[in-house]
Order: structure tokens, then C-alpha cells, then sequence
């Protein structure tokens, strides 16, 4: 006897778990900038939030969705990866496993499990302890390169955080001397959380992810684009240094945002066109956020509020039929 | 180098699996028993001209055209029908077959049996025409549809393009691209002959790129024809659907529920051409094809002539037989072919290939949620957005499929190759059309 089926006989050997791998491949050398320039605590925090968000996966799967087992998928190991990398090195590890209860099982299960939650799960995650944890969430402890075991560092402010106060009453020239370079900004030597401060370690994660067709260029590229451009055209009218565009794409969570999380699959548009919509309203909503609020840094804001959109894009934003040009 | 036509919305990349692209043409031979059904076709089955007892010759008319859409079927052997009723096809349903009982091989004396090649184009349009319905020629691609049908233009509507097909974008299959290596010279007549019927001048010969004997030889005889081209065309999935392949060659696209004719062009498949040359120069029905035995489960593939209604076991026995491999036969490609219940069904007009597949190359994997990664969308090359038909399948939303504008699927199977959940969305869009056609 022979099988059966409709076509077509072939499929993809891709799956969730491949396209999971890949992603964690992808972040992984952040992973190695977070621990050279912060040291054993930044690799405490992942480990973490790795397997809080593994565990109440498991937890979330067996005792209420009643599915099998989804933490083979490896996407809760993605969500613990993107939520340590949100966070501070200096994060109590309690604090970090409260945000994996959030991420997972609110922003994730209480949706109905992967490919159903509305909020990107790490950033939910993020915001709750933001919100929760002002203190311990903006306390930045200063990079040192390869000083690995020193435990207690030093804090100092984000290069956001500086930008932020340099329109501010205080005495803007002597700050304006703590600004990193460029080159500090783009290699990671820079306050910030810890997956977040290498621009070189996240494009190499990035440029492998479109390399293996995991994601395509649009959402990064069109995020970055518009920050670039609104910040720009700030700069050049005003010529104030606070709004210097290659700072902002250099600092923060920009590129960490840009490339791995608001290219999530679940909360992003389905097709090209309306991911375009969608990144270019992340960086309308990263830049007002950082030039005209009291926060420093929108870029978690500006992602989740446009995930709300998500569902309202798909809907009116469509793919262009075949046949509806001549 | 210039960058190679395609189409460009959507479209995927499967594994290529030719295998046989340097097997040459072989004679499969004559079998016992062959199969005739009366139905090989879109359109009317043929009315039954036999009964049983009756001595045939190949090439004998069995079945005479029922209406306009619908075609003549031959006798592909010389013997005595023994049987004409129901019986089991591919998919274990019952079709209308003319049984034969073989015995020898004896050809209509009509039929011009030699080798020389005919160049010269005598017949007038009207006759061309009539000899075309005469053979019983349909779409070899894998439609069916009854060539004269296609090729008669209506009044109001005007071609300036013949597109000759032969993409054969479907992993494994390689029976046109025989076809274009050995018959090139036959094939670039028959395009003639059509260009005679159309009225025009031109006609392009669309091969893609991993074909390279067939545009190598093609190129070459077209030289000494006017206004035949040869077109080479980028890899890619499925471009030898007759719209994407519209759109690769000229730009142009069908619009919804409209006709290639109604954007200027006829697309025919390569194999459909030589049976017109055949039929227009050697007065010799459509009673045998070239099919591809293949698969990764296949001892030794090949491609064969085959006589119509010759049943696939006979070619499986010939190329190494069922080994434990098999899991899988498959009529057709793996992308849009069937996978088949009974392998005594007979090969057909549009059998392009039998295909024998392991579990481990055709195992479809169990279904998983939907992660809305859009690659769906991505691939889909009417612009569909498969996973909402699906969605609305699934939730019986019915009313919501007309927006969906899910009678556009050509259902090629990109979308649910390229999920990596595995949903079979596909089976979604089928299931939509029928409830939409139920209205």
C-alpha cells in the first residue's frame, strides 16, 4: 500500500525550531560583547531569564494550555535571550525572573501560547520591570573591558541618558565630555543594557539572519532609516548635539529593537508592505519618544504600541494581487 | 550578463532533483494490456465509437469529441478490445476506459511513420485546425485542454505573442527538456504551424536556465527560423504556470478570471507543439508522450515514449520495480501532482512523470499553530494571503473567502512548501474554492 495525500509532496525542511536556532545563534555574539564589557554578571542575568522563561514555558504548557510541550521549539529560550538583553547587568536576579514570569506567561500564555500573543513577550517583560523596578532598571554599571570577575563595578549614565540632560538645565559642556565616541558606541564600551551596546555585535547577528533568510531587510532597514532621517533633519535645523543622528542609532536600544524584536514574527505585519508601515511608525514613535518625553529611550514603547497596530495593518494593508496591473 | 526574466511576485525555490536531465528518450516497449480512458481532458468525455471484440489499429479513433471542449481519443496499440466499462484510475475511482488486449503492432496506414523531418507548411489555417482536432491533441503541460479550443481566437480579441512552454519548473520531471533536445527542430515547425493558425509571426520558446542542452540546441535551430526565439528565464517555482510565465516573458499580467488571449498570448506547452507537428506533418493522432520515471526511490530513472493508457506498474517494472523504499507514487510533479492509490491506473495525455518517493523526501509533517511568519504571503504568486484563508477555513467563516479572492489560487503548493509549521494551506484554498463555488 502507498501513501496518500494531496499535494504538494514536498515541504520545506524549515521549522520553528531551525528558524529558533538561528535566531539564537544570532544574538549570540551580543552574548559575548555583554560579558566582555560587563563581566560574569551579564552572563548571571541571561543564564537567568534563559531558564526562568524555559521553565514557565514548561510550567505554562503542562499544567494550564495543556499542549505538548512547546519549550522544543526553543522560542522560549529566544524571549529569555531578548529579555536579559533589555536589562542591566546589575539586574537582581529575583527582579529578572519576575519579567520572565510576565513575558511568558502573560504577555505569551494568557494569549494562547506562540504565534498568538499581540505584545512582543520580552519587551512586555521589559516594560513591567521598568515600570515595577525604576531604580534597578536604570542603574548602569559602567563597562570595563575584560575586567570579567569585578562584581561591583561602577555606574554611570547611557549615552541616551546624557543626550537627554544635555538640553537640560545642567551645566550642558561638562556632560558633553562624557559622551562616548563613535567608535566606543559602535565596538559597545558604552553604559546601556547589556545586550544592547555593541552596534557591531548585533549587525553580525542581523546580517546572518537575512543571510539565512530568517528575516528580510525590510523591518531593520526601514526602522533605522526612518530614526536616521527624522533625527537628521532635527540636527540640521537645530543644530543641537542632542539630536546628533549617528548617536541615536549608535545608542540604546535601536538596533537590539530594529533587528530582533520588532522582526518578530508574530507581532510584525505578514507582508512587505505593511512591515514597512510598521517600522517606519517604531521609528516615528523611538524618535518623539526620545526627543520629547521624559524618557531617555521609546525604542520598547514605540515597538509595543505599534504591535497594537499589527492586527489593523493586516487587515487593510495587502499584498498586491496578481492581475491588478495590466 | 543581463539579468534573466522572471515573475515577480512570490514564487519558491524546491530542490531541483534532475536527475534525468541526460537520461535520452527510451521506447518503454508495448505492454499486455492497456487502458484507454475517454476522459483525458478538461471538458466532455469522448463518446464511445467501440464495443468489445472490436480489432483496432494504432491510431484507430476510439472516442469521438463530445461538444466543442472536449477531444478525440485514439488507440495507442494494435489488438481487440475486451472490455468497455469502469474501472479503478489513479485515485481508485471509477473512470470510463476502453480495455485492449495488445497484439502487435500495427499502425492506421494513414500515419507517416518515417523519420524525415517536414518543413514545408501546406495546409491552410482552416485545416491545420481541423487536423489538430482530428489527433485529439490537449495541454500536455498537465491541464488538458483541448489545443484547438486554445488556439482558436475569437473574433474580438487579437494575439502578438505564442509562448512556447517549456519551464517545466516541477522538481524531477524532465520530459519536455528531452523533448527540446531531441525533437528541437519538430518543435520549432510546430510553432510555425501555430504561428500560421494565430496569424503572427513570432514565437518565443521560454526555457529556464537549468536546461542547459535545451537552450543550447534550440538556440541553434532557431537561427535559421524567423521570428522563433529562444527566451532563458530564471529558475524559479512556479514559472511555468501559464500566468507567471506571461508575466516573465512580457510584463504582462491576466487579470483576474480573464484569459492569457485577453492580454495578447497563447502559451503552449513544448511536448503540446510537437504532437501538433506531428499531427499537422505525419498525420499522427496524440497516442503517446514522453513521461519521466523518477524519484529518489527510483532504481533506475529514465525518460520513456510511452503509449497512452500503458499502466504505470509496467514503466515502475521497467526502471527497477517497488523496492521497501517507496512510500509515495506519484502522477505528475511533487509539487502539483497526485499521489496515486492505484498504479495499474494508466498513464494519460497529461501524465508528465511517475515519480516514486520516499517516506523520507515526501513525509508531511504534522501540523502546528501558526507563528505568522508571512512566508506564506511571501511565496504566493497571485499575491493571495494564504494563512487568512486558512484561518477562515478553519473557522468556517465562509463568507469572509470572496475578499480573499481565493478563486486566484492556481494552486501551485508554494504556500504550504514554504511553512514551517507545516499547515496545509493549500488543502485550505482548495476547500475554499469549493465552498465559494458552492454558492
Amino acid at each position: 500500500m502507498f501513501k496518500i495525500s494531496t499535494a504538494p509532496h514536498f515541504q520545506t525542511t524549515d521549522d520553528t525550531r531551525h528558524i529558533m536556532q538561528d535566531v539564537i545563534i544570532a544574538l549570540m555574539p551580543a552574548a559575548f560583547t555583554a560579558i566582555l564589557f560587563f563581566g560574569l554578571n551579564a552572563l548571571l542575568v541571561i543564564l537567568t531569564s534563559v531558564a526562568g522563561c524555559v521553565l514557565f514555558e514548561y510550567l505554562a504548557c503542562r499544567y494550564w494550555l495543556k499542549t505538548s510541550n512547546t519549550t522544543t521549539d526553543l522560542s522560549a529560550v529566544v524571549t529569555g535571550l531578548l529579555l536579559a538583553y533589555n536589562l542591566p547587568s546589575s539586574m537582581p536576579l529575583w527582579m529578572t525572573l519576575v519579567g520572565c514570569f510576565v513575558s511568558i506567561i502573560i504577555a505569551k500564555a494568557c494569549y494562547g501560547g506562540l504565534g498568538k500573543n499581540i505584545f512582543n513577550p520580552a519587551l512586555v517583560g521589559r516594560v513591567f520591570l521598568f515600570i515595577s523596578f525604576p531604580v534597578q532598571m536604570t542603574t548602569w554599571p559602567k563597562p570595563e573591558l575584560g575586567n570579567i570577575f569585578e562584581l561591583d563595578a561602577q555606574t554611570g549614565a547611557t549615552t541616551l541618558g546624557i543626550l537627554k540632560h544635555l538640553d537640560g538645565s545642567t551645566s550642558a559642556t561638562s556632560l558633553q565630555g562624557d559622551l562616548p565616541e563613535y567608535w566606543e558606541m559602535f565596538f559597545g564600551n558604552i553604559g546601556g543594557c547589556l545586550g544592547e551596546v555593541s552596534a557591531l555585535a548585533l549587525l553580525l547577528g542581523v546580517i546572518y539572519l537575512i543571510w539565512k533568510k530568517v528575516i528580510t531587510w525590510h523591518i531593520p532597514f526601514y526602522y533605522v532609516a526612518t530614526v536616521f532621517l527624522i533625527t537628521s533633519i532635527m540636527w540640521l535645523i537645530t543644530g543641537k548635539q542632542s539630536y546628533d543622528p549617528i548617536t541615536h542609532i549608535l545608542s540604546g536600544g535601536l538596533l537590539l529593537g530594529a533587528f530582533f524584536m520588532a522582526t518578530d514574527y508574530t507581532t510584525s505585519p505578514m507582508n512587505k508592505k505593511g512591515q514597512i508601515i510598521f517600522a517606519v511608525g517604531c521609528g516615528v514613535l523611538t524618535v518623539i519618544i526620545r526627543l520629547w518625553s521624559a524618557y531617555p529611550e521609546g525604542v520598547s514603547f514605540a515597538i509595543l504600541i505599534m504591535n497594537a497596530f499589527v492586527p489593523l495593518i493586516d487587515k487593510y494593508v495587502t499584498p498586491r494581487l496578481y492581475g491588478s496591473r495590466r | 550578463m543581463t539579468k534573466l526574466k522572471t515573475f515577480p511576485l512570490g514564487g519558491i525555490h524546491p530542490d531541483k532533483y534532475k536527475i534525468t536531465t541526460d537520461s535520452p528518450i527510451i521506447d518503454a516497449g508495448l505492454p499486455e494490456i492497456v487502458y484507454i480512458p475517454v476522459k483525458q481532458h478538461i471538458g466532455s468525455p469522448a463518446k464511445i465509437l467501440v464495443s468489445k471484440g472490436d480489432k483496432v489499429k494504432v491510431g484507430t479513433l476510439l472516442a469521438d469529441a463530445d461538444g466543442i471542449v472536449s477531444a478525440d481519443v485514439h488507440s495507442s496499440v494494435s489488438g481487440e478490445v475486451i472490455k468497455v466499462e469502469s474501472i479503478e484510475g489513479e485515485f481508485g475511482y471509477l473512470e470510463d476506459m476502453i480495455t485492449i488486449k495488445v497484439e502487435g503492432d500495427d499502425f492506421e496506414p494513414s500515419i507517416d511513420r518515417s523519420t524525415d523531418i517536414n518543413r514545408e507548411i501546406e495546409l491552410s489555417k482552416e485545416e491545420i485546425i481541423a487536423k489538430i482536432r482530428e489527433a485529439g491533441i490537449v495541454g500536455m503541460g498537465g491541464a488538458g485542454y483541448p489545443t484547438p479550443v486554445k488556439t482558436s481566437i475569437p473574433e474580438n480579441k487579437k494575439v502578438d505573442t505564442l509562448i512556447l512552454n517549456g519551464i517545466e519548473c516541477e522538481p524531477f520531471l524532465t520530459a519536455d527538456d528531452r523533448l527540446m533536445v531531441e525533437k528541437a527542430e519538430q518543435i520549432v515547425i510546430g510553432a510555425k504551424i501555430i504561428n500560421k493558425i494565430l496569424g503572427i509571426q513570432n514565437a518565443i520558446i521560454a526555457i529556464d536556465e537549468n536546461k542547459p542542452h535545451a537552450i543550447e540546441t534550440l538556440s541553434k535551430i532557431t537561427k535559421t527560423y524567423v521570428g522563433v526565439n529562444v527566451q532563458v528565464c530564471a529558475t524559479k517555482y512556479p514559472q511555468g504556470g501559464e500566468k507567471q510565465l506571461i508575466t516573465a516573458i512580457t510584463g504582462r499580467e491576466v487579470p483576474s478570471r480573464k484569459l492569457p488571449i485577453d492580454v495578447g498570448c497563447i502559451v503552449q506547452n513544448v511536448g503540446t507543439v510537437f504532437a501538433v507537428y506531428e499531427a499537422v506533418m505525419k498525420n499522427k493522432p496524440l497516442f503517446e508522450r514522453i513521461v519521466t520515471l523518477s524519484g529518489d526511490a527510483c532504481l533506475h530513472p529514465a525518460n520513456y515514449r510511452v503509449r497512452v493508457g500503458t499502466p504505470a506498474s509496467f514503466l515502475i517494472d521497467k526502471s527497477g520495480g517497488i523496492t521497501e523504499k517507496v512510500s509515495k507514487v506519484i502522477f505528475g510533479g511533487p509539487m502539483m501532482g497526485t499521489a496515486a492509490f492505484n498504479i495499474n491506473a494508466p498513464i494519460t495525455k497529461i501524465t508528465s512523470g511517475i515519480l516514486l518517493l520516499s517516506e523520507e523526501l515526501s513525509h508531511k509533517t504534522e501540523p502546528q499553530d501558526c507563528i505568522r511568519c508571512g512566508k506564506c504571503v511571501e511565496a504566493c504568486p497571485m499575491g493571495l494571503q494564504p494563512y487568512l484563508i486558512g484561518r477562515n477555513v478553519r473557522n468556517e467563516k465562509f463568507s469572509e473567502l470572496a475578499a480573499c479572492h481565493v478563486l486566484d489560487c492556481i494552486e501551485c503548493g508554494c504556500c504550504a512548501y514554504t511553512c514551517p509549521v507545516h499547515l496545509p494551506l493549500l488543502d485550505y484554498c482548495k476547500i475554499a474554492k469549493s465552498e465559494l463555488k458552492k454558492k
